[in-house]
């Protein structure tokens, strides 16, 4: 089983994301303004549509956290940042374009 | 230095201004940067504008206790921190000591992918925060520009950069937003000049005839007068310093104090106490006239009294100055351990004019010399024009007076040119001007020195003969010829012609007084014979006197007593006798 397992794992990380994979998202906003629900409410979307029961979202209040920006290195609101799986990749803007996010979520051709 | 201070009166009610510290740049801001405003300083690659940015958050945290963050966009931190250090900055410490933050922005394209409207309150955020953590009062953004090569959508981009910057001046935030110049007709690449419209800094590093200068324009600065020029600046070891090209006033005090030049006849030709202390000196004079060895003079002179020397030599290795000037019984090494003298020497062909001069500026500011040597100003003029090479000195000359510095300029007359002519330029900035000349007569060539001009004192007018020897100069006595001086083995036997001259004037004299000796001994027999004769001839003339006397006497008696004897009337006769004797008189 371990063998198997680590050949599977190879594998999966370009062309078959479809193991049970975790998406670990984190989306960085300042304050409830409108844009950020709205931002919110466009990610959940996609999320519920293109990765049911595989993902995780983190928000992130910088407002309440001004030190978060820096760690993560936040310029521009809001930012959705893909922490896992890697490369970790930055999405900005408030993800009303669909298929750009699914082109930065990679997750184009699986849709 | 008044200037400065009238400036910042007059700003006062107008305009704050935030000291830079940045050596010059207050002077020609008057008094800094608008304070609560942002500054552009925009510039092509390694024109020195992080620098800048650096050095006013340094100085501003240190000096003017107003704390500071830098946003970098391009450099990361541990870089900046290198790159401060080479200006002599430590930032680790300035952060650690919570009067600094630092902020690297980093961001890559590669990694972002844009879906939709962004804004910038990530990076307002941020600073906010940074502002917040050191309570600064400066903020730099080190070309906040490179966003616009990771950040799609320049629109939005120059939207939020326009808010961002109303933000810092609603924040009453002095900052400095860097922009990279690549085009000479546009001051930033993305034109956000326009969102800054307080105060615009150009820096400009060019390249001309192999020599490259750093120069630093104002070419905005709203609400308060500036100076429009051009002037150059240099970045080295203790930061930024710029140089304003005007010069700075003609009020310095004017001391009565008098300082010797180190040679006692030389001090004699000048009234007997030599220089005026604070004042210029130029010495000019074709090669090997002994330029040099007169400056050592003035400079060991001033060593002894205990002051300090700075001795900028553009020609000669120090070590080469003080072997030379050993030959000559003058050492300066003593001086150079004691640190009283310092040597500084560089051709000036390996930096601009304005790079020289700035050193020359800075190092006198650092040592505080009370006597500055250039030898030879006239190698500056290799590097330069001379319109240049004259408003340099003028500013250094002005700047040595405000310090009451004595300086002695040399100056190298090429041979065969008008001694006077070449320095008329330069000449009207100096008090005191010393002619080295090398007068070529009988197959020799001597040495001769005679004081051109000296403002304000008495001074010989007479060329004298100097020479060089194993202890010092000596100037020797004017032996003036039918051409003037007469030097060298022309004076030496001008000198024994004149003993023999002198010789034959005694022996004559010798001889008349012998003359006058004998004509007066002769004269006094003569008298002694004269005297004499007369003492006889008068003792024979007596006697014939008293002896008529005596006759006549005879004869009145008789006749008295002839007239007694006949009863005359003695009165009648009597008065008879005596009223034609009183007409007759």
């Amino acid at each position: 089983m371990p063998t198997t397992k680590t050949k599977g794992r190879t594998r999966s990380r370009r062309p078959k994301p479809r193991k049970p994979e975790v998406w670990r998202l984190r989306l960085f906003v300042a304050g409830q303004t409108p844009k950020s629900i709205r931002t919110f409410a466009n990610l959940k979307a996609l999320c519920e549509a293109h990765l049911k029961g595989r993902y995780q979202i983190e928000v992130i209040d910088l407002l309440e956290n001004p030190h978060m920006a820096r760690g993560n290195q936040i310029v521009a609101l809001p930012t959705l940042v893909i922490k896992l799986p890697r490369p970790v990749r930055q999405i900005i803007g408030d993800l009303s374009n669909t298929d750009r996010v699914l082109v930065g979520l990679a997750l184009q051709k699986v849709g | 230095m008044p200037q400065k201070k009238k400036a910042r009166q007059a700003s006062s009610k107008t305009l704050q201004k935030a000291l830079t510290g940045i050596q010059g740049l207050d002077e020609i801001t008057g008094g800094g940067l608008p304070s609560g405003r942002s500054t552009l300083v925009s510039g092509g690659a390694g024109s020195g504008k992080t620098m800048f940015g650096l050095e006013f958050l340094v100085r501003g945290a240190t000096q003017y206790g107003e704390p500071g963050v830098f946003i970098s966009f391009e450099e990361t931190i541990p870089d900046l921190t290198k790159n401060a250090a080479s200006l002599g900055f430590d930032l680790g410490r300035l952060v650690a000591d919570k009067k600094l933050f630092l902020d690297h922005v980093h961001i890559s394209r590669s990694e972002i992918a844009e879906t939709g409207e962004y804004d910038l309150d990530g990076l307002f955020i941020r600073i906010a925060d940074a502002v917040q953590r050191v309570g600064a009062r400066r903020v730099v953004l080190d070309t906040i520009e490179a966003l616009f090569g990771e950040l799609p959508n320049p629109g939005i981009l120059r939207a939020e950069i326009r808010r961002l910057f109303d933000w810092l001046k609603q924040k009453g935030l002095t900052s400095v937003i860097t922009a990279e110049r690549d085009r000479p007709d546009k001051l930033t690449r993305h034109g956000i000049e326009e969102f800054v419209s307080d105060c615009v800094i150009v820096l400009d590093h060019r390249i001309r005839e192999e020599i490259s200068t750093r120069r630093l324009r104002i070419v905005k600065y709203r609400g308060s007068t500036h100076r429009t020029n051009e002037y150059p600046f240099l970045i080295d070891e203790h930061g930024i310093s710029v140089l304003p090209i005007s010069s700075l006033g003609l009020d310095h005090a004017a001391p009565a104090e008098r300082i010797s030049t180190g040679i006692a006849r030389l001090d004699g030709m000048m009234g007997g106490k030599g220089f005026y202390r604070g004042s210029s000196i130029l010495m000019s004079g074709t090669s090997g006239t002994g330029k040099t060895s007169v400056a050592a003079h003035f400079v060991d002179a001033a060593c002894r009294r205990g002051e300090r020397c700075l001795y900028f030599a553009f020609e000669e290795s120090p070590r080469q100055v003080v072997r030379n000037m050993r030959s000559i019984g003058i050492d300066l090494e003593p001086w150079v351990r004691k640190g009283l003298l310092q040597f500084h020497a560089a051709r000036p062909t390996y930096g601009g004019i304005e790079e020289v001069l700035l050193v020359t500026h800075k190092h006198i500011s650092r040592f505080h010399p009370s006597v500055v040597v250039v030898d030879p100003m006239t190698s500056l003029l290799m590097v330069s024009t001379l319109n240049e090479v004259r408003s340099m000195l003028t500013r250094l000359v002005d700047f040595l007076k405000t310090q009451g510095i004595t300086a002695i300029f040399t100056s190298l007359t090429a041979a065969g040119g008008s001694l006077e002519a070449s320095e008329a330029d330069v000449s009207s900035l100096m008090d005191t001007w010393l002619l080295l000349k090398a007068i070529e007569v009988g197959g020799e060539r001597n040495r001769a020195l005679y004081v051109l001009k000296s403002r304000g004192m008495e001074h010989s007018n007479q060329i004298r003969e100097f020479v060089l020897t194993n202890d010092g100069l000596r100037l020797l006595d004017v032996y003036l010829g039918p051409e003037g001086v007469v030097t060298g083995s022309a004076r030496v036997s001008q000198e024994g012609r004149e003993k023999a001259a002198a010789t034959f004037r005694r022996q004559q004299l010798e001889g008349r007084r012998r003359e006058l000796d004998r004509k007066r001994q002769i004269f006094e027999a003569r008298m002694t014979m004269l005297r004499a004769e007369f003492e006889v001839e008068e003792e024979i003339i007596q006697q014939t006197i008293s002896e008529s006397k005596l006759l006549d006497e005879e004869l009145l008696q008789d006749r008295g007593q002839m007239v007694r004897s006949r009863a005359a009337d003695t009165s009648a006769y009597k008065k008879a006798a005596s009223a034609p004797a009183a007409r007759k008189r």
